[in-house]
């Protein structure tokens, strides 16, 4: 039996000292009409020999191409060690460390993790995680409604040039509870959100604006800006960015002259491979005068009986084992491995990693702009605005087929935007990270290049049949 | 000490980064950081002994019994880590084209299935990314369908006392009401209370069953026919799964919305606090309110179907589609168990949590509901020991922990004083269930002969208790460095 160790024997023992004859008798008390026949749809076991088979088909078919789509999930090196480190069982199969004593290892981990993100985001304090980036988000809409005892509104700024997946989760975890989200239109031009669009909304109540950096085109937004005009009009100015980039990029916690108030993300790209969207992981920094109505686990660092260091779990009042209805949020299960993963990322790289490798990300995308944009004067850059390590551009051609082609050449060629943006029909986001090599990049332009001469080819001879 | 206390200014990893510094060309200077983020400078074998050794200061599955209650901490299979770590599928880019992704959604779409089979619901949605994800998404359908209907002045979830803390805090998470209803001291909901409690205000019951008190609610016939005949739906905290898994299916005892916690009954790693996946099934009448995004197959191919496709869907819960690799892992390993081994993770779960109970008792402990069968898990009440001998149910926890065990679940559920909530799961063998009876057994000799080792345990450990006091009154939440 797999995974069961009882032998017959230790059956025959185990429910002799129960005073019963057989297992379906401990079942007794269910009533009969209730119990399943057969599970149909489960099938008959496999062996470890046999569901590897399966799964290297299954893995051989998923493979093979090269990524340059980005769009919330970027294709980085994570050092061997993370994952050899984080798998080790005293990690991988502990839980929730609510046995302190016995939990130093997870608990300390997550108080340099911590440590390491509110330094990354120039912060005063960080939590343990939340699920992902875009459900952090929503957290910290919910978190800023309670926190801003200004406002009477329960009104949020959101810019359209936010992940409109981010978008769409936060609209579903939150409207439930009353709370509207209002959107600001991005300056066609730059990409970035629009400041005059914003300036409209002076003097009325919201509660908070979101500020994405980079947006989802891949530009870089006047942070300083928006958070300065959040904090004039009473709102609390909440940061949605990646923290790779704020390796290179000013920190949330040192936008305008005071800082934002919440800053949150995905840490996908410190350590959490493409994984096909997850497991990731969520963070959320913050203030400190703000810190009680943080959701999720928080760790501090206290003393034993006899006055030596250590780590346990703090403030769970806020939690919903303790609070239940009145917790600050439902959460109980976060993302503690790629936390995990995050924390041993982080220290084996340094600033000075991290730094370089943002700017290698940086530098292949420029490269690849370069490359692709000398293919033929109509591929553009859509928006003027800068950018970190992913950019739009404006093709010639339906965005889907050209996809599709180059697909067939095992070129990923990066996320079409006329899907959620009907304004963007035409528009394509790119993506390169370090990972990708100047023969990736080379692939890639011939392959474009050889997709327009198809067309061209193909308008020739549209042109060659009206001549007629 | 901490990896910062390591760190020497200019010492780097050297073979994990880009060589050089590129030059950030198209970055304007008022966008740039000017000063670095203070983290560690460290060497990769510094890095690497650090971590190393922080892993051997926890307690885990893979070393030590676990038997804390409503977690279902059974063995993670290694297989499942490392098939779902193969290249092709760890480093898929969540919106790769279907061109290269039907191996990936093929896996989800059995997954679906195979969930769907088990749970006996009609539709299932893999998108929720824990339990307490999936309870929220479970009760945004409940509100979704009394909305479709104008049926708006239901505002009330009921929750049974017992439940988990996450049933009311995702209930009010989505707008509702959470009003408690009392257990009857067989561990019964009771149904007088249920009755007086439904009316037209009800939304829906939030119900784990086996309850969170370790006994199977023998009327959730009854109780079903109650609330569906009030307008309510039912939902089904899968917490507590493990124990009638195979046997007993959510669907058939008239639930309308269940999660599955994949990280407890699928064996998936609970990681230190996760990530886990908390997939939702439902009935026919809540499939078009699913969260997306779905897995649809047409005979040819396999595609995600998104808000496009479902208008009526609740919405997506996150940037992609959930914790994708840990759905692989849950998959791994219900095709390796099979319909024949699902089965007996309800038999063997159940076989060792009665003998378990059945021997401690025998060994002068308090069963919480000694007439009633144990499920998957049971509680013993510590209090007649705690008032013999003046040590309290957490004194046994901590010395426990010096009888290298962890500890079970203490003090929850909140009905039952001073109580261990114990679960010892399907894949312990005989010895490790005596072990404990053993252990425990000593213990208290200890709390007679001499209750300060128990009343100051542990002593064996990195760190003796800890001041949680002092912890939440003297925030330290990060290092300060040793200049600030």
């Amino acid at each position: 039996m797999p995974f069961i160790p009882h032998t017959e024997e230790e059956i025959r023992e185990m429910l002799e000292t129960i005073g019963v004859s057989s297992i379906d008798d401990l079942f007794d008390e269910i009533p009969e009409s209730l119990r399943a026949n057969t599970l149909e749809g489960v099938g008959p076991a496999l062996s470890e020999m046999e569901i590897t088979r399966l799964m290297q088909e299954k893995a051989r078919q998923d493979s093979g191409g090269i990524c340059f789509i980005g769009a919330g999930a970027y294709d980085h090196h994570v050092p061997a060690a993370v994952w050899q480190i984080a798998t080790r069982g005293e990690f991988y199969t502990a839980y929730t460390p609510y046995q302190a004593e016995a939990s130093q290892g997870t608990l300390q981990l997550l108080y340099e993790y911590q440590t390491m993100m509110a330094e990354l985001m120039a912060m005063e304090v960080s939590n343990a995680s939340l699920y992902d980036g875009a459900s952090a988000l929503a957290e910290a809409v919910l978190m800023a409604v309670r926190a801003n005892r200004k406002s009477k509104s329960k009104r949020v700024l959101v810019p359209r040039s936010l992940h409109p997946a981010y978008r769409g989760t936060v609209h579903t975890i939150v409207r439930n509870q009353g709370i509207e989200l209002v959107e600001l239109p991005f300056d066609d031009t730059t990409g970035q959100t629009d400041l005059d669009a914003l300036e409209t909304h002076a003097g009325s109540d919201f509660a908070a604006l979101v500020i994405p950096q980079p947006n989802f085109f891949g530009v870089l937004e006047p942070v300083d800006q928006l958070t300065d005009w959040a904090h004039r009009n009473g709102l609390l100015a909440i940061a949605v960015v990646n923290p790779l980039a704020m390796a290179v990029l000013q920190p949330p916690g040192e936008w305008g002259e005071k800082g934002v108030d919440i800053a949150c993300g995905d840490g996908q790209p410190l350590g959490a491979p493409l994984s096909s969207g997850g497991p990731y992981f969520g963070f959320m920094t913050c203030r400190k005068q703000h810190v009680r109505q943080m959701p999720g686990r928080i760790i501090g660092r206290t003393v034993d009986l006899d006055g030596k260091p250590g780590f346990a779990l703090t403030l769970q009042a806020r939690e919903q084992h303790i609070r239940r209805s009145k917790a600050t949020s439902n959460i109980c299960t976060n993302q503690g491995l790629m936390v995990t993963a995050a924390t041993i990322h982080m220290a084996l790289l340094g600033a000075d990693g991290l730094a370089r490798v943002a700017g290698a990300c940086h530098a292949n995308l420029n490269a690849l702009v370069g490359k692709l944009t000398a293919l033929d004067e109509e591929i553009a850059p859509r928006f003027s605005g800068p950018v970190f390590h992913e950019r739009v551009l404006r093709l010639p051609m339906e965005v889907p087929q050209v996809l599709r082609t180059l697909a067939a050449h095992n070129i990923l060629g990066g996320h079409h935007l006329g899907g959620d943006y009907p304004e963007l029909e035409n528009c394509l986001l790119v993506c390169a990270t370090e990972t990708r090599t100047p023969d990736d990049l080379e692939k890639y332009a011939q392959n474009l290049q050889r997709v327009l001469a198809t067309r061209r080819q193909g308008a020739c001879a549209t042109m060659a049949r009206i001549d007629l | 000490m901490l990896i910062f206390e390591h760190s020497r200014p200019g010492r780097r990893a050297q073979a994990q980064a880009p060589a050089d510094q590129a030059p950030l060309e198209g970055i304007p200077e008022a966008f740039r950081r000017r000063k670095r983020p203070r983290l560690p400078e460290v060497s990769e074998l510094q890095a690497v002994r650090h971590y190393t050794r922080l892993s051997q200061k926890n307690f885990s599955i893979d070393t030590q019994f676990y038997p804390l209650g409503s977690c279902t901490m059974k063995y993670n299979p290694r297989a499942c880590n490392s098939l779902a770590m193969l290249p092709g599928l760890v480093d898929r880019h969540p919106l790769a084209p279907e061109s290269h992704s039907q191996g990936f959604l093929s896996a989800m779409y059995d997954l679906q299935e195979i969930l769907k089979s088990v749970t006996g619901m009609a539709a299932v949605s893999l998108a929720p990314m824990a339990g307490a994800q999936g309870e929220f998404a479970g009760v945004a359908m409940i509100r979704a369908y009394h909305d479709a209907r104008g049926d708006h002045e239901r505002r009330e979830i009921l929750v049974p006392d017992a439940a988990h803390g996450t049933n009311p805090a995702s209930a009010v998470m989505c707008g509702y009401q959470a009003r408690e209803i009392p257990t009857l001291p067989s561990g019964d909901v009771d149904l007088e209370a249920l009755e007086a409690a439904l009316g037209p205000q009800t939304a829906g019951i939030m119900l784990t069953n086996p309850s969170t008190l370790g006994v199977f609610e023998r009327h959730i016939d009854t109780i079903a026919r109650m609330v569906h005949e009030a307008g309510g739906l039912l939902y089904y905290d899968g917490a507590n799964l493990n124990a009638i898994l195979g046997r007993v299916r959510p669907g058939d005892m008239g639930f309308d919305v269940i999660h599955v916690n994949l990280h407890k009954t699928f064996s998936t790693p609970h990681g230190g606090g996760g990530p886990g996946a908390g997939p939702v099934g439902v009935s026919e009448r809540l499939a078009p309110y699913l969260p997306v995004p779905l897995v649809d197959y047409d005979g040819h191919d396999y595609r995600l179907l998104t808000e496009r496709e479902r208008p009526d869907t609740i919405g997506r819960l996150s940037a992609f589609g959930g914790n994708a690799g840990i759905l692989l892992r849950a998959y791994i390993y219900a095709r390796m168990l099979g319909a024949e081994g699902m089965k007996r993770v309800a038999d063997f779960s159940t076989l060792n949590a009665n003998y378990l109970m059945k021997r401690m008792v025998e060994a002068g402990f308090t069963a919480a509901y000694p007439e009633r069968r144990a499920t998957h898990e049971f509680i013993i009440t510590l209090k007649p020991e705690a008032k013999a001998l003046g040590v309290s149910a957490m004194d046994f926890a901590k010395r426990l922990l010096d009888y290298d065990m962890h500890a079970p679940t203490t003090y929850f559920p909140l009905l039952v004083p001073e109580c261990f909530l114990i679960e010892p799961t399907e894949t312990e063998a005989k010895e490790a269930l005596d072990a404990f009876v053993e252990a425990m057994v000593k213990i208290r000799e200890e709390a007679e002969q001499a209750p300060e080792k128990v009343k100051g345990a542990p002593w064996n450990l990195p760190v003796r208790r800890l001041d949680d006091v002092r912890a939440a009154r003297q925030l330290d939440l990060k290092w300060q460095g040793e200049n600030r």
